[in-house]
């Protein structure tokens, strides 16, 4: 049953993975990027039961803090990458 | 509690996947927000919970625990900072509102 876990899992990271390369804006690609982290965390957790080795359930921890602080640093590039933009566009007119 | 355990992970197993469909297939990208919360939230809970009644009584428990608790506080922070920026980059969602329809008319 830990098998077909970890298949739904593998799938929905494909998924997601497809989405990331045809997110027509940014922000389509960081939501599938955060997903793919989130589907990671289940994924590592899974493995840990599915070949009897509770350790790996330190590395879903560490992967889990990791994916929240990249995202959230992506997301502020953007942010002040589009506040910068629409201020260059209010001093043009 | 062994069969509870493989229910959950079952349904676990298949809302993550049918989170990743919606992820896929939907039309914007707040849509596609919403059916990857979906994986996120519910999908998480269940697997992991359906784990933690495999695991027993154990270390492996209280990690599993705060591994739950943390992704439960960051994923709605980061699907908000990622809306919001969306927002002020200037997507407009899809559905329009009560009021843009009636002024379109």
């Amino acid at each position: 049953m830990y098998y077909a876990v970890t298949i739904a899992t593998l799938v929905t990271m494909a998924l997601a993975l497809l989405r990331a390369v045809l997110g027509p804006s940014v922000y389509d690609r960081v939501l599938a990027v955060n997903m793919l982290g989130t589907k990671t965390v289940l994924l590592l957790s899974v493995i840990a039961f599915l070949y009897g080795r509770p350790d790996f359930l330190d590395l879903a921890l560490a992967y889990a803090l990791i994916n929240f602080i990249g995202v959230l640093a992506v997301l502020e590039f953007f942010r002040s990458r589009a506040l910068r933009r629409s201020a260059e566009r209010g001093a043009r007119q | 509690m062994d069969t509870l355990s493989w229910v959950l992970l079952t349904l676990g197993g298949f809302s993550v996947f049918v989170g990743g469909i919606g992820a896929l297939r939907m039309p914007d990208l707040y849509t596609r927000m919403h059916a990857a919360s979906v994986t996120d939230s519910l999908g998480a809970i269940l697997v992991l919970v359906g784990i933690m009644l495999q695991a027993g009584w154990s270390l492996a428990t209280i990690k599993l625990i705060a591994i739950l608790l943390f992704l439960l506080l960051t994923s709605p922070t980061s699907s908000n900072a990622l809306a919001s920026a969306a927002l002020l980059a200037g997507t407009r969602p899809f559905a329009e509102t009560p009021q843009e329809q009636e002024k379109s008319k």
